[in-house]
């Protein structure tokens, strides 16, 4: 685990036991890492400078998290903007390509994120062994459907006339994800992979509760080949972010883990500008290991139908 | 139609170096005096009309009641029941029990049987509801006869089939039908609107509490006594009549796990903000404002003919009309003479007969509406032209209007009309084209006119528009999925995308 409290660190040996001697001096001083929010495929701190403290599972300091204000959540909409239109213009081959490819990513750092689950308290351990392999999985799943799922959805339709006519699905734009604060990794994954395989991009709230494997995610995100602002994580305060990604005339669609009065905010700012808003209630409980959590009408939520008409003549 | 004479062709090829001349020709338009040609069908009205719930059709609680009348004469053709939300909560219940006893629990192939009998029922009847059609909402009776009714059968004839095959629809997950569905139509399009909102959602096993648009009710409860005919169980369907206060009712209800709108974004809208909280699934199709792209290497008088259709069908009361030209700057001046001379040929006047190429404005207040924005139109500094033709005495009609001159920040290119009127804007590149066609809140079609197969394709790519017609305009079939982007709404109806919106994946 490359972060936690220095202090706690220093004043603990390696088995956890305190020890007795001040002047038992340790032979190294681990460095902390100072969790910084992913935008624009950069690490940044909150324009406003405020962090919120998260602890340990048991009590102690564990790290400072950048508590975001709208302002950095209307940079990470442009920051989306700006990536959004060549993200949507890669080959369908190539976002899958990327999706495996973040996928490789968290596997092969999968002890770590575990750890970054499991330390500040989400949950045990083995628990989040499974958690993050679940995460791999899914990933999987989804940069497999990244060049099938038009073939699913989309079609030609036999008009009543001499007309070739086709309908094609296209990315709604820009897409806010609220994060789900139970299994706060496979929440993410889940909410995130389905919107960003059809060429959105995404501005996404981490769990509040639980922020920490998202600021870990946004390393490995910047380790994939994914470009820069397609994935944009901010963490902080829902009662302060909440109301603009309602309002936001630039974000297209939502997809919320949230109670339910913020589902009545979000569904008042959507009708503003028309958005697409899909709400799940947070106080039932999702199961995010659930095979019925994956599927393409996950992807179907956050694309367009278009179709097109043309005559037939010579 | 402009005919031109013997000496035409000739005149032509010697006129051509000498392009100012103007080819001898013959304008018909209201030169000619035409017999009149009237469709003279029973549209079989009756003087008063209940609310259809439950299978039977029965008086409001309120005992109040509101006129319709024919728009191209202002006479009353009808009294139609005003529904309260009293009356709404009953159609609700009914619709509820059919959903419980009768229709939620029927096999597919047993249901579609049922739609398949109501496409059948309206074919038979086709002639008697076009001339209601045109009798109560001014269309002309062309468009309710060759376009309205055909394709409300063609849409019940395609629904049906599906009702069996969900399994391929919606691949990979079991479905369950929602429920009860409430829904909200429009004026402009009323029996097929109808058709759009009651065949997908009772094929996949829903019952509906519908509420036509105050100033066309006539055919929804033509059709109740056709459902009648077809022994549809009682509570499939019902019909309440009635304004906004009724609609409001209908999306208000709690026993709708769904609504479904056709109207306008600003009220859609209100719809959403009334919905918020709720779990009500949400379909919304709303306003446009079209763009129609001509580039410099179209077929030219093909164009000139797709874009009046584009907003001039239906005497542009169609939310995804060509209500904004965009032609390319180095043909555009030729473009609008060609397309002034065609609409100074068009026939304006009496819908039901069937010379009639525009007829009358749905009603007064939409015909303020249109008013309204022309007169902005001009105060902003557009160039107006309207054909000089003759307008009939009574009734609600206007003249075929074309602005040019318009820049983007203009009303007439922003909002939208609704009615015949076309605002004619310039481009030089496809870049600008598109540019200038994705300046909108809207989303919801868009017309593209060029020889070249690979820009039309790049153009239906980068357009942002639910519907693409290229080379062709306002083109509709059951099994093409139709809804918008953006302010123009969400989901779709029609085609295999449109069947999910009425079910629950389970």
């Amino acid at each position: 685990m490359s972060v936690g409290n220095p202090k706690a660190a220093t004043g603990k040996n390696s088995t956890g036991r305190r020890t007795q001697h001040a002047a038992q001096l340790p032979s190294r001083v681990p460095v902390a890492k100072t969790p910084k929010v992913y935008v624009g495929g950069e690490f940044i701190r909150s324009e406003s400078g405020r962090t919120y403290p998260i602890n340990t599972d048991d009590g102690t300091f564990f790290a400072n998290i950048p508590q975001c204000t709208r302002k950095d959540l209307r940079n990470a909409v442009e920051a989306a903007a700006k990536a959004g239109s060549s993200w949507a213009r890669r080959t369908p081959y190539n976002r899958a390509q990327i999706v495996y490819r973040l996928a490789e990513m968290l596997e092969s750092r999968s002890d770590e994120m575990a750890r970054a689950i499991a330390k500040p308290g989400a949950s045990s351990l083995n628990d989040a062994r499974n958690e993050v392999a679940a995460a791999v999985d899914r990933l999987i799943y989804y940069a497999g459907w990244a060049d099938k799922f038009e073939q699913v959805l989309g079609n030609t339709n036999p008009v009543s006339g001499p007309f070739f006519n086709f309908t094609v699905v296209e990315p709604v734009g820009i897409v806010g994800v609220i994060v789900d604060d139970s299994s706060p990794l496979l929440a993410l994954i889940s909410q995130v992979a389905p919107v960003i395989v059809s060429g959105n991009a995404v501005v996404v709230l981490a769990s509040e509760t639980h922020p920490y494997p998202a600021i870990v995610l946004g390393e490995m995100l910047a380790t994939s080949d994914l470009p820069g602002g397609v994935v944009n994580i901010i963490t902080g305060q829902r009662k302060e972010l909440v109301p603009t990604f309602a309002t936001h005339t630039h974000i297209r669609g939502l997809d919320a883990v949230v109670v339910a009065a913020e589902k009545k905010e979000l569904a008042l700012g959507a009708a503003d500008s028309v958005k697409r808003l899909r709400a799940r209630s947070s106080e039932k409980e999702i199961d995010w290991f659930a095979e019925s959590a994956q599927s393409v009408y996950e992807i179907r939520n956050f694309i367009e139908f278009k179709t097109t008409w043309h005559p037939i003549g010579a | 139609m402009s005919v031109t004479t013997k000496a035409a062709p000739k005149a032509r090829k010697k006129t051509q170096a000498a392009t100012t001349d103007r080819v001898p020709e013959l304008i018909f338009g209201d030169l000619w005096e035409f017999d009149p040609a009237p469709e003279s069908a029973d549209p079989k009205i009756k003087p008063q009309y209940e609310l259809f719930i439950g299978g039977k059709f029965v008086e409001p609680e309120s005992g109040k009641y509101f006129d319709s009348i024919n728009p191209a004469t202002e006479k009353k053709i009808s009294r139609i029941a005003l529904a309260s939300a009293a009356d709404v909560a009953r159609a609700y219940e009914a619709a509820q029990k059919a959903f419980d006893t009768t229709w939620g629990r029927m096999p597919g192939r047993e249901r579609g049987k049922y739609v398949y009998r109501i496409a059948r029922l309206i074919q038979d009847r086709a002639r008697e509801f076009a001339v209601a059609e045109t009798v109560d909402g001014g269309k002309p009776i062309k468009e309710s006869r060759d376009f309205d009714v055909p394709m409300t059968a063609a849409h019940f004839f395609y629904h049906a089939g599906w009702a069996d095959k969900l399994d391929y629809a919606i691949p990979g997950r079991p479905t369950e039908p929602l429920g009860v569905v409430g829904q909200v139509i429009p004026w402009n399009f009323p029996l097929l609107m109808l058709a759009w909102k009651i065949a997908p959602a009772i094929s996949t096993g829903n019952c509906v509490v519908l509420k036509p648009a105050e100033t066309t009710s006539v055919t929804a409860l033509k059709f109740a006594e056709l459902l009648q005919e077809a022994d549809l169980p009682p509570g499939v369907v019902n019909f309440v009549t009635g304004a906004g206060e009724t609609g409001a009712a209908v999306m208000a209800n709690d026993i709708a796990s769904k609504v479904a709108f056709t109207g306008s974004t600003e009220v859609g809208k209100l719809i959403m903000r009334s919905l918020a909280g709720s779990d009500k699934k949400m379909t919304m199709e709303l306003g446009g404002k079209a763009a129609n792209i001509v580039f410099d290497d179209a077929p030219l008088d093909q164009a000139v003919e797709g874009v009046v259709n584009g907003i001039f069908f239906n005497q542009g009361h169609v939310c995804c009309a060509g209500s904004r030209l965009l032609v390319q700057e180095s043909i555009a001046t030729e473009f609008v003479e060609k397309l002034k001379r065609r609409i100074s040929v068009l026939r304006v006047g009496d819908p039901m007969d069937k010379n009639t190429d525009i007829g009358a404005i749905n009603s007064r207040a939409q015909l303020e509406k249109i008013e309204e924005l022309v007169q902005s139109g001009v105060e902003q500094g557009a160039k107006m032209f309207q054909p000089s033709c003759r307008l009939p005495g009574a009734g609600f009609f206007y003249r075929p209007t074309i602005f040019t001159g318009v820049t983007q920040s203009h009303r007439i290119a922003t909002e939208e009309i609704f009615g015949p009127v076309l605002s004619v804007l310039t481009f030089r590149t496809l870049e600008e084209a598109v540019e200038k066609a994705n300046n909108t809140a809207y989303g919801l079609s868009a017309g593209v006119w060029t020889d070249k197969g690979s820009r039309i394709l790049k153009m239906s790519t980068e357009l942002k528009a639910g519907v693409v017609w290229a080379n062709t305009f306002n083109k509709f079939d059951p099994s093409s999925p139709f809804g918008g982007y953006k302010e123009s709404g969400f989901g779709r109806e029609g085609g295999r995308q449109g069947l999910l919106d009425y079910v629950r994946l389970t």
